[in-house]
Formats: C-alpha cells, sequence, structure tokens
C-alpha cells in the first residue's frame, strides 16, 4: 500500500468523516431493505423451511402452505406403502379464531403437529416443551404476540373457535406474515380448533428413508396417490414465498424497496467516493507533472477507495448488526445473515472501486492550468 | 555546448474552428546548462503553457521540442512520465505539496517513483531535505511549515530525481523577501554549480539579478530577449512587483 494512499485518508478528519458517513449511511440502508426482504421471505416460509419435511402431500390446487384444503387422512396408508417412504404424519395449519380476554377476536393460525413425529413442528421454545402439549387443549404461541393475543404467558387460558386453550409453553421469533399469529398443538388438538373432520387432514408430511431420491420419490407418490398434489420441501417453500411475495402489495413493496434500497445506497456510494477522490484531483496531477504513471495513481485511487470501504463496512456491519437486533423484539423481522454480511462487504469492495474508477479519467487527464494554478 | 531544452517553432492552439485559440505562437527558445531563464509577460500571456510544453505535459499543437537532444513532440503519450521522471524537476507556486505527508514523505514520493526502495528514498530524502536546510523539519506537516520551508520542500522534492531541468512557476510569489532569497540562491547555485538549466516564470523583480537571461512573452509570442541589466529595466518598464 503506498503512503499517499494510506495517508490521504485520514489526514482530513471531516472529510473522512463525511465519506463514511456516505459509505456507512448507503450500505446501511442496504442492509435495512435486504434485511427486511430476507425476513419477509423468511418469515412467509418458516414453518416450511423449519419443518424437517421432505414431501408434503396436500389437496389438489393448494396454492401455498396457508391456503390448506383437507383431504381425506387415509392417503396416509397409501402413502406409507410406496417404497423410500419411512413415516407420514399428519398436520393442521389453518386460520382459527382467538378470543381475547375482552371478548373480541383475533384470528391466529392453529398448527397442529404430530407430537411422535415433530415434523412441522415450533422451534425456539423459551418456556415449556413439547411434551406439554400432550396435555387436553394445549398450546404453545410465540412471546412476540403475547399482547396482541391478550395474554400474559404460561398458563393463561382463553378459547379458539369456542373451545378452550390453554397456554403451556412460548417460542421466541416465530413470526407470522400474515396479521394472525402461528398457535402450535398437537394434531389432535389442532383437528378440533380448526374444525377438520375426524378422518381429514390438511396436509401429510412425508420423511423420506436416508438416500432416497426425492424426486422419484414424488413421481412415486403421485402414481400411488393421484387425487393429491405433492412438493418437496423446496418447491412448497418456493410456492409459499412467491405468492406473499407477488400477489400481495406487501410483497412487491418489500422487493421493490430492497432493490430501491440497493440502488440508492450505489448511487450514494458512488457520489461519496467520487467526490472524495476529486477532493485530491490536485495531488493526482502534480504527481502526474513528477512522472508517475497513470497506474501509479490508479493504485493510490483505488487503495484510497478500498480503505474507505473497509472502514465503512466494518461501522455499517456494526449499526446493521444493532437495527437487526432490535428488530427481533419488533413484528418485522430484518435478517442480517452471514452470508448476506460477506455479500455485502464485496459489494462495498465492488461499489467503491467502481465509483474510484469513474473518477481515475478526470485524476489522470492532467490540466497544466490547474497543475500551475496558484 | 549541447542546449538542454531547444524549441523550435512550436504553437499551442486550445480548440477548433471559430473558438480555436493561439494561446503561443511559433516561438523558438533554447535554454543550455547552467542557465537561469527568467519568463516574464502579462497573465495569459502564453508563460504557463509554454512552461507546460517544455515540462512534457501539454502536447504542442506544432513544432519541434527536445529535451537533452530528445524530441517529444508526436511521441507517444504513454512514454511523457518516463521523460519527465528522467529529467524535469518542477517547482509549483502554490508548491503542491501533499498536506498528509510529511516533508520527508513528499521528498520520498518522487525518490520512490524514481524506483528507489523505501528505506533508500528515506535516506536520500534526509539528505536533500538537509541540502535545502530543512534538516529539523523532516517530520513537519506542509500546514506546520512556513511558506519558504514549504518550497524548500518542493524543491528537495524536485531535485530528487537529479534531473537536468528545473521548470519553476512563480515559485517566490507566495514567499517573503528572505524565502524568496533563499528559494532563488538555491536554485541558482544549481544552475551554476551542478550545470542545471533552470527556466523560472516570475512576476517578482526581486529575482531579476539571479537570471542569467531573460525571455518577454505577450500575446503567445516570444517578443523580447534581455541579458543583465536590461532585464531590470523591462520589469519595471511591465510594472512588475518589487
Amino acid at each position: 500500500m503506498t503512503t499517499l494512499a494510506w495517508k490521504n485518508p485520514f489526514h482530513d478528519k471531516v472529510r473522512l468523516a463525511v465519506t463514511l458517513t456516505g459509505i456507512v449511511f448507503a450500505l446501511v440502508l442496504i442492509i435495512v431493505q435486504f434485511g427486511l426482504f430476507l425476513g419477509f421471505l423468511d418469515t412467509t416460509a418458516n414453518v416450511v423451511v423449519r419443518s424437517g419435511v421432505d414431501l408434503w402431500l396436500t389437496a389438489p390446487g393448494v396454492p401455498h402452505v396457508n391456503g390448506a384444503a383437507a383431504f381425506p387422512e387415509k392417503r396416509r396408508y397409501k402413502a406409507l406403502a410406496v417404497d423410500g417412504v419411512e413415516r407420514v404424519e399428519r398436520f393442521a395449519l389453518q386460520f382459527s379464531q382467538w378470543k381475547l380476554p375482552a371478548g373480541s377476536q383475533e384470528s391466529v393460525q392453529v398448527t397442529g403437529f404430530d407430537l411422535d413425529g415433530g415434523m412441522g413442528g415450533p422451534w425456539n421454545i423459551i418456556a415449556g416443551s413439547i411434551e406439554d402439549l400432550r396435555g387436553e387443549d394445549t398450546i404453545i404461541v410465540d412471546q412476540l404476540y403475547l399482547e396482541k393475543l391478550g395474554v400474559k404467558g404460561v398458563g393463561d387460558s382463553i378459547e379458539i373457535n369456542q373451545r378452550r386453550a390453554r397456554i403451556v409453553g412460548l417460542t421466541q421469533g416465530i413470526r407470522s406474515f400474515t396479521t394472525s399469529p402461528y398457535v402450535y398443538t398437537s394434531f389432535k388438538n389442532g383437528q378440533n380448533y380448526t374444525l377438520l373432520k375426524e378422518d381429514e387432514t390438511y396436509f401429510l408430511l412425508v420423511k423420506a428413508k436416508p438416500g432416497v431420491d426425492l424426486q422419484k420419490l414424488k413421481a412415486d407418490l403421485r402414481t400411488a396417490i393421484p387425487d393429491v398434489d405433492v412438493f418437496t420441501n423446496d418447491e412448497m417453500r418456493d410456492r409459499t414465498q412467491s405468492y406473499w411475495l407477488f400477489t400481495t402489495g406487501a410483497g412487491v413493496t418489500t422487493l421493490m424497496g430492497a432493490v430501491l434500497g440497493l440502488l440508492v445506497g450505489i448511487v450514494v456510494v458512488a457520489q461519496t467516493i467520487y467526490s472524495a477522490t476529486v477532493d485530491h484531483i490536485r495531488e493526482f496531477g502534480t504527481l502526474k507533472a513528477m512522472g508517475a504513471r497513470n497506474s501509479y495513481i490508479y493504485r493510490i485511487i483505488i487503495e484510497q477507495a478500498l480503505i474507505s470501504a473497509t472502514m465503512g463496512y466494518s461501522l455499517a456491519l456494526v449499526a446493521g448488526w444493532f437495527v437487526a437486533k432490535s428488530s427481533e423484539t419488533g413484528s418485522a423481522a430484518i435478517l442480517l445473515p452471514p452470508e448476506m454480511a460477506v455479500g455485502l462487504f464485496f459489494l462495498a469492495l465492488a461499489m467503491c472501486i467502481v465509483a474510484s474508477v469513474f473518477s481515475i479519467r478526470k485524476a489522470t487527464a492532467i490540466d497544466p492550468a490547474m497543475v500551475f494554478k496558484g | 555546448m549541447e542546449p538542454l531544452i531547444e524549441v523550435r517553432n512550436v504553437t499551442k492552439t486550445y480548440g477548433t474552428g471559430d473558438s480555436a485559440v493561439t494561446a503561443l505562437r511559433p516561438t523558438d527558445l533554447t535554454v543550455l546548462p547552467g542557465e537561469v531563464l527568467l519568463m516574464c509577460g502579462p497573465s495569459g500571456s502564453g508563460k504557463t503553457t509554454l512552461l507546460s510544453i517544455m515540462g512534457a505535459i501539454l502536447s504542442a499543437t506544432s513544432g519541434s521540442v527536445k529535451l537533452l537532444g530528445q524530441e517529444i513532440v508526436g511521441i507517444k503519450e504513454s512514454r511523457l512520465p518516463d521523460i519527465r521522471l528522467a529529467n524535469i524537476g518542477f517547482i509549483f507556486q502554490g508548491f503542491n505539496l501533499f498536506p498528509a505527508l510529511t516533508a520527508l514523505e513528499n521528498v520520498e514520493v518522487a525518490l520512490t517513483l524514481k524506483g528507489l526502495s523505501k528505506s533508500a528514498a528515506r535516506k536520500r530524502a534526509q539528505e536533500l531535505l538537509e541540502q535545502v536546510g530543512l534538516a529539523d523539519r523532516t517530520k513537519h506537516h506542509p500546514a506546520d511549515l512556513s511558506g519558504g520551508q514549504k518550497q524548500r520542500v518542493a524543491i528537495a522534492r524536485a531535485l530528487a530525481g537529479d534531473p537536468k531541468i528545473i521548470l519553476a512557476d512563480e515559485p517566490t510569489a507566495a514567499l517573503d523577501s528572505q524565502s524568496g532569497q533563499l528559494v532563488m540562491e538555491t536554485l541558482s547555485t544549481l544552475a551554476r554549480d551542478r550545470g542545471r538549466a533552470v527556466v523560472i516564470v516570475t512576476h517578482d523583480s526581486r529575482v531579476l539579478h539571479y537570471g542569467t537571461r531573460m525571455v518577454h512573452i505577450a500575446d503567445g509570442r516570444l517578443q523580447e530577449q534581455a541579458h543583465g541589466a536590461q532585464q531590470s529595466h523591462q520589469m519595471e518598464h511591465e510594472g512588475v512587483t518589487a
């Protein structure tokens, strides 16, 4: 690294602060917008992604995981007979009415799963356990929604679809994209809360034997049970995410926000780096008069941009982490996964280098009047 | 004696067609080793343009410019940095030091451009600053130096590549009399004792007696050449500052 490249950014503290502010602002904007987008995708399909399911069997034409229709439970036995299937569990996921203590109602999504198998069950349990759901009329809710649901925590009782329900556990961070929180319970309770008939289910969740080709198993299941749809877990995730992303205003807005955040961030960084580089134009002119080759000047400019990018990124990452952390207790998740943090670093480097390259032409085209001007 | 700078029939026109502006009309000039050539003339007369052409940072529109016998008009632009690096040292009115670097580092930059290692550049930069009387200011940044000290750092930097030609644009304009005198003594010593060609654009009558020759430029034309006592009379005639 050249001495000039290393010392230039630190010499003018105000200029450095302005440059870093621009870069940090741009990167935090990208973190927030992309974090919201990733949070949106995660929230829409979290019950699918974390279900541990290999294949989903649904009634024909089910568009996404939150739009299930009931179908006969006895398809389960046909599925179990297909070679490669290890186990098949019933699963209920349906909207239902939660009666608040004050008498009004809130919509919830009752999630009834097989307590023995556990597929489609809750995660991040911070109070109680899945075993506690073996009791009659027991449920687990997420602590994010306690206030919304008008309860204080474990031990409280309310009514779902006019049936008693007692909170025996709490989860943390299981958000619902819709305004209806997930309420976890046993499949049997789920049938009751969603008014599902005894011999019906909303989904059949298939766990394949180890090493089984899922696409082949999917085809075999379709052949064996032609009156159900079969999806791999990834397909169900994609269907659900696509549905909420492209058919709702919120999805499109979040997507556009992420794209615009990226564009605005790029423009702000480009403007900041360009301005910081052009501030030193006279010095580059002097260097060129002294006999420096363009490559030497390119090197200084790019090194300066890399220093600014690295410092700006580090600060933005800390700020972004705090933003993401604070969103954990809010209704909208802002995710900052490691992959995004790494990608953002390379994005920051790329943005700064590209912006500095734009200023290079200006810096290396010597105007003698400028160099000699007093 | 072989001239270090040889300008023959050089012109410079900015723009084309109706908007073309002629900055330099056909001009001839020769500068020999040991000469301190003063160039004077009113603002916009073409002094800086001629200095830039001689310094290989501006291309002439036509004519011939030879530096140490090497023609520089018409050669590839990519070769010009090497020619500047090898032959020319620049001194600017505004010093043009790098504000983020210390005096020592400012001189080191020029030496590293010449390909010296970091340690060799540091040693040589120290020597050069000692030569210009700034041994005790090596760690100071330009902002902490007086105008005269800054210009002496600039001189040390210009000498870093041991150039045969020194081109100075108003080197004493921003300095008090004592500092200006010290700078001019340094430059004239370089010319006299080490055979360098020093070309100085100036409006400062205080520097007259340091020049071995003076040329006058007006309207892009090298009009007069004066020697010795004539210089003083001519500059007074032009109303330059004393």
